[in-house]
C-alpha cells in the first residue's frame, strides 16, 4: 500500500507567504525558505510553492526563490505560477524543484502538456485545476473549471478536462477546489473521489483542510492519494505529526518517521 | 569528486544539489574521460529506457559505465539508472539494456483502481542485506519512488532491499562488489536519503 502523502501548500506573493479565503483576502504570513524547511523537518512529504501574482503580473516566476528553496530542502517540491512556455518550465527543474504546475497555461495551451511530458517526463508535470460548482447541465460532473485565479471560466467540465490531461501525459493532478479554498470545513470528498476513481494517475486533494478528520476524509471517502494542507498547518493549529498520528490512527498509511 | 553522470535523462539538479549539501565533491558531466577519472560515479536519470540507452549509445558512455564498475570504482545507480543496468526492460517495445546485473525490468499492472500507475510517493524498503550504504538507516524507512516499472533479479544474491507496491515485492535496491543501484531516489528522500548518499561518498568496496 502506497503511504499517503501530506503536502503543505505555500503560497507566495512579494517574497512572503501569504493565504487568503476562497483565493481572497489574503494575509501574510511568514518567510518561505525559513517555512519550507520548518514543514520538510516536521515531517512533510512534499512541498508545494505558488508564486501566485507571477501571473497577474505578467513576470516570470521568481526563479531565485525555487534556487533557495531547492538547496535546503531535499524532499520533492512542486513549483507554480507564471509558466509560459517549456524553457520556464526547463528553469524551474533546473533550479532544483521535482515537479511543475500549470493551470491556467494548460487551459489556454494543452499542447504544452504533451509537449513538457515529452521533453522533461509526465512524473515533473502536474495538473493544478480549480474547479467551481455550477448547476449548467452541460458540466456533467457538477463542476466547472475556472483560471487565472478563479477570474475567469472556461465553459470546460472538470471530468471531462481531467481525463484530457491525463490522456496528454500529465503525472498528477491537483484538484483544488474553489469552494472549500480556505474555508477550512473540510475537503470537497465528491468532487475528489470523482476525479481520483476515474482517472488512473494520482489525484492530489486540495482547499478546506481544517482538521486531521478532514485528512482522514479525504483518504478514505474521498480517494486522494496526496492531500494538501495551508491555513490549518500556517496556523499553528496542527503540526504534521498530529495530522499523521490521527491518520495512523484512522489505519490510514504514513510515513512516520524523518 | 563524485561524477553525476549526464545523458539527457532528466533534472540531474537535486542529485548535485543532495551531495552539495552534504558537502561532497561533485560534477556533472558527460565526458567519458571526466566519468572514469572520478573517485566515485552517480548514474541516475528519469525517462523511457529506449531513449536512455540511444543517448547513452550516441555519447559513447556504455563502454564508459561498464569501465567504471570493472575497475571497482563506487558506482550509484538511481531510478532509471538502476533499470538500464538491468539486461532488459519492457520499456518501448522492449529494450537491450546493459546487463551489469541479470534480471529484466517489468511494467507494473494493477487491477485495483486504487493503486495508481505510476507509483508515485513514499513507500517502504525492507533491507534484505546489511549493505555498507544502509549504515545508519533503520530497516522498512521510507524512500520517495516515482517509476512504472520495476526490477526483477534474476538471482537472489544481488537483492539488498525490497519494497512491494501493485502487488509485487521487487528488488527496491541491488548490489555487487562495488555497484550499488536503488529504484527510490535518495536525493529526495529526506534525511534518510542524505545518509544514504553520505554513506555511499564514504564507501570503499571490499574487492
Amino acid at each position: 500500500m502506497l503511504i499517503k502523502r501530506i503536502i503543505p501548500c505555500l503560497d507566495v506573493r512579494n517574497k512572503k507567504v501569504t493565504k487568503g479565503v476562497k483565493f481572497r483576502d489574503n494575509v501574510d504570513l511568514g518567510d518561505p525558505i525559513e517555512m519550507a524547511v520548518a514543514y520538510s523537518e516536521g515531517g512533510c512529504d512534499e512541498l508545494v510553492l505558488y508564486d501566485i501574482t507571477a501571473s497577474a503580473e505578467r513576470r516570470p516566476i521568481d526563479i531565485d526563490l525555487v534556487r533557495e528553496v531547492g538547496k535546503v530542502v531535499h524532499i520533492p517540491f512542486a513549483v507554480g505560477g507564471g509558466i509560459e512556455t517549456l524553457d520556464d518550465i526547463y528553469s524551474v527543474l533546473n533550479a532544483g524543484a521535482e515537479k511543475v504546475s500549470v493551470n491556467s497555461l494548460a487551459v489556454k495551451n494543452p499542447a504544452i502538456i504533451a509537449e513538457g511530458a515529452k521533453r522533461f517526463g509526465s512524473q515533473c508535470i502536474v495538473l493544478g485545476m480549480d474547479p467551481v460548482k455550477s448547476d449548467d447541465e452541460k458540466f456533467a460532473s457538477g463542476y466547472e473549471i475556472t483560471t487565472r485565479g478563479f477570474r475567469e471560466f472556461t465553459g470546460m467540465d472538470a471530468l471531462d478536462w481531467a481525463k484530457k490531461a491525463e490522456d496528454l501525459g500529465v503525472g498528477e493532478i491537483v484538484v483544488n477546489s474553489v469552494d472549500a479554498d480556505g474555508t477550512r470545513d473540510g475537503f470537497e470528498l465528491n468532487l475528489t473521489r470523482l476525479i481520483s476513481t476515474n482517472v488512473g494517475i494520482p489525484v492530489v486533494a486540495s482547499g478546506g483542510a481544517g482538521t486531521p478528520q478532514h485528512l482522514v476524509d479525504v483518504f478514505s471517502e474521498g480517494a486522494a492519494d496526496a492531500a494538501i494542507v495551508a491555513s490549518m498547518v500556517h496556523s499553528g493549529d496542527y503540526t504534521i505529526r498530529q495530522i499523521k498520528e490521527e491518520l495512523a490512527r484512522a489505519g490510514i498509511p504514513v510515513r512516520c518517521t524523518w | 569528486m563524485i561524477a553525476i553522470i549526464d545523458y539527457n535523462a532528466g533534472n540531474l539538479t537535486s542529485v548535485r544539489l543532495a551531495l552539495e549539501y552534504i558537502g561532497a565533491d561533485c560534477e556533472i558531466t558527460s565526458d567519458p574521460k571526466h566519468i572514469l577519472a572520478a573517485e566515485r560515479v552517480i548514474f541516475p536519470g528519469v525517462g523511457a529506457a529506449g531513449a536512455a540507452m540511444a543517448e547513452l549509445r550516441k555519447l559513447g558512455l556504455l563502454d564508459t559505465i561498464k569501465t567504471v564498475v570493472d575497475n571497482n570504482t563506487p558506482f550509484l545507480g538511481i531510478c532509471l539508472g538502476t533499470q538500464v543496468i538491468f539486461e532488459f526492460s519492457e520499456e518501448d517495445g522492449g529494450t537491450a539494456c546493459i546487463g551489469l546485473v541479470p534480471g529484466a525490468v517489468k511494467r507494473f499492472s494493477s487491477s485495483d483502481p486504487m493503486c495508481k500507475i505510476p507509483q508515485i510517493g513514499w513507500n517502504t524498503v525492507q533491507i534484505e542485506w546489511p549493505h555498507p550504504l544502509f549504515e545508519g538507516i533503520k530497516d522498512s524507512s521510507e524512500f520517495y519512488f516515482v517509476h512504472s516499472y520495476y526490477p526483477s533479479v534474476a538471482a537472489r544474491s544481488y537483492v539488498m532491499g525490497q519494497t512491494e507496491y501493485a502487488g509485487v515485492c521487487f528488488a527496491s535496491a541491488v548490489g555487487i562488489g562495488s555497484l550499488f543501484a536503488v529504484q527510490f531516489h535518495p536525493e529526495r528522500s529526506g534525511r534518510v536519503g542524505l545518509k544514504m548518499l553520505e554513506n555511499f561518498s564514504k564507501w570503499v568496496p571490499l574487492c
